[in-house]
């Protein structure tokens, strides 16, 4: 089941003197998107990212095109009906945006009481989400006095408070170190798997879609360059903007200044050898290469792994006699995907 | 100073006068003020009932009317003061003008006030699908509580200042009783004692809103 829609979506900001020159927020952008999945967009600041995430719950609504939630097409009604949309859409932001004057239970609350679910049933649902995030001991607390992981967790729970099917997640680690980040991240892997929410998550880190995404789509100037599941991006990038994103957490091929570097360091040939889970085993490669009496110095690169699948380039500087070199080559090329650097 | 303390019954009744006087104007003014604080902050661009018109008309009434001396403005509001509390002269009618101008000048602090709510706040409370009125009710007034306590204690001050001039129109309070019984009876003391009243009034004031200030801010 597709639980979001969008076909055509465009968000363009009119010219303004204060705001600005026009503005094409988001460019005829279609994705669908699976009820259950974490869907990862990522993309530079600026790229359209958040105004994208916003037409979802329309919080900005599109000028242009359509969006459809749970088979509600939202271009074209009413802000009370698009307020209801809403309460099945939960969101949680880079800044937290809670509640300072009120209580974790209180900020917890809010979302139950524009809902009208009836004060004697908020304890219950309360008390089960504060379980659910870890904070059942912080519940009479403020906002201030609380860490930015505990913030994010209230964040969170409100998020949650009334059952959505959906959660947009803006940035929300950005504001957090590793080992916060990392709980977050496992927190909404929870609320996923166990809840059976569809995420929607929006991050200039790569390490997050790598963490948890199970889909991605890479933005660029308002539109999506790339998109598929995760390990397929990462392990072969198409776009130039993938590419970047990839190269910030994965070693790859050399280019540039290091290539020139390694080539100068490196007698001999240098190839990449490629492997991607399932594809080219490298025991039968690096047995094949011993064999071949060829001198062999690994030079560059890294095998990563990604949700359980791994991928990855190594560059080998080749030394021996030139046909005996070559000869090994061409074998190695029916074993997995070679690449010759020089 | 023996005069001083023949006219200290007179003192109570200019202190009680003062604050009746004060204390409608802040009730009325105050809740004038907010509400044109609240339409003028909501009407702005990007904000929960943003409108382009009504905004720029409340902006400009508001630059028009505030920077007026409250003493001309009490002379040119007189005839609305009469139709409005049926006398233009006396307690009352300053009481109304008093709240007319002050509404002006409270306006704009209640639009600060509301300024330093994180506008991610209330994209938060958008997000979980309350209504504007909603939003502006419980989650923008209550989040800048501290603010507005803070700027409703320092308006307190503003208008008894400009209650001062009460007695121009026949109102009585302690600016009267200063000019009236010091001033012009060339004693100091009496002049003195009316502003040392004033001087505990506004610290007894001032020193209320910063607890309250504080309760609101938790701390």
């Amino acid at each position: 089941m597709i639980a979001v829609k969008l076909s055509a979506a465009t968000k363009i900001f009119p010219d303004t003197a204060k705001a600005g020159p026009r503005l094409i927020a988001v460019d005829a952008v279609d994705l669908d998107i699976e009820a259950g999945d974490i869907y990862g967009i990522i993309g530079y600041s600026g790229a359209g990212k958040s105004t994208l995430v916003r037409l979802i719950n329309a919080l900005e609504t599109a000028t242009s095109g359509s969006v459809q939630v749970n088979g509600v097409e939202l271009n074209g009604l009413s802000e009370r009906h698009l307020r209801k949309v809403r309460l099945g859409i939960g969101m949680i932001f880079q800044q937290f945006n809670l509640f300072n004057s009120r209580t974790v239970w209180g900020n917890v609350a809010y979302p139950l009481s524009v809902a009208g679910v009836p004060k004697s049933e908020h304890q219950a649902r309360i008390s089960q989400l504060l379980h659910f995030v870890g904070l059942a001991d912080k519940a009479h607390s403020y906002p201030d006095q609380l860490s930015g992981g505990q913030k994010q967790r209230v964040g969170i729970a409100r998020a949650l408070a009334t059952n959505p099917s959906i959660l947009l997640a803006d940035e929300v680690t950005s504001a957090l170190d590793p080992e916060t980040t990392r709980e977050v991240l496992e927190l909404l892997t929870r609320i996923n798997r166990e809840l059976g929410v569809t995420i929607i998550l929006i991050t200039h880190e790569m390490e997050v879609i790598k963490s948890i995404a199970h889909r991605v789509a890479v933005m660029e100037r308002g539109a999506i360059v790339e998109r598929g599941p995760v390990f397929d991006v990462f392990s072969d990038p198409q776009s130039d903007a993938a590419r970047r994103f990839v190269s910030t957490i994965v070693t790859a091929v050399p280019e540039g200044e290091e290539l020139q570097q390694l080539v100068a360091r490196h007698p001999g040939r240098i190839v990449t050898l490629s492997f991607v889970d399932g594809v080219g085993s490298q025991s039968v490669v690096f047995s094949a290469l011993a064999a071949s009496g060829v001198g062999f110095e690994l030079i560059y690169g890294g095998i990563t792994d990604v949700q359980g699948k791994t991928f990855g380039h190594l560059t080998l500087a080749l030394t021996g006699p030139d046909a005996v070199v070559e000869s090994t080559i061409t074998a190695l090329r029916d074993l997995t995907a070679v690449s010759e650097v020089n | 100073m023996q005069q001083l303390i023949a006219l200290l019954p007179t003192l109570w009744t200019a202190t009680g006068e003062t604050l009746y006087i004060v204390g409608l104007a802040l009730l009325f003014g105050g809740l004038g003020g907010l509400g044109l604080g609240l339409a003028l902050y909501s009407s702005r661009r990007g904000s929960l009932l943003q409108n382009g018109i009504v905004f720029t008309a409340l902006n400009i009434a508001v630059n028009i009317f505030r920077p007026i001396p409250f003493i001309i403005f009490l002379a040119a509001a007189q005839p609305l003061a009469r139709l409005v509390t049926g006398k233009g002269i006396g307690n009352n009618a300053i009481v109304f003008s008093l709240a007319l101008a002050s509404a002006f000048a409270i306006s704009r602090i209640v639009e600060q006030s509301l300024l330093t709510v994180h506008p991610g706040v209330i994209e938060a409370a958008r997000s979980v699908g309350a209504s504007p009125l909603r939003i502006i009710f419980t989650v923008l007034i209550r989040e800048a509580l501290a603010p507005l306590i803070l700027g409703y204690t320092f308006i307190f001050v503003a208008i008894t200042d400009m209650s001062a001039v009460a007695g121009l129109v026949g109102g009585g309070g302690l600016g009267d009783f200063a000019i009236q019984y010091g001033y012009r009876l060339f004693n100091p003391t009496v002049t003195w004692a009316a502003v040392a009243v004033i001087i505990v009034l506004v610290q007894l004031v001032q020193l209320l809103g910063n607890r309250l200030a504080r309760i609101a801010l938790r701390r």
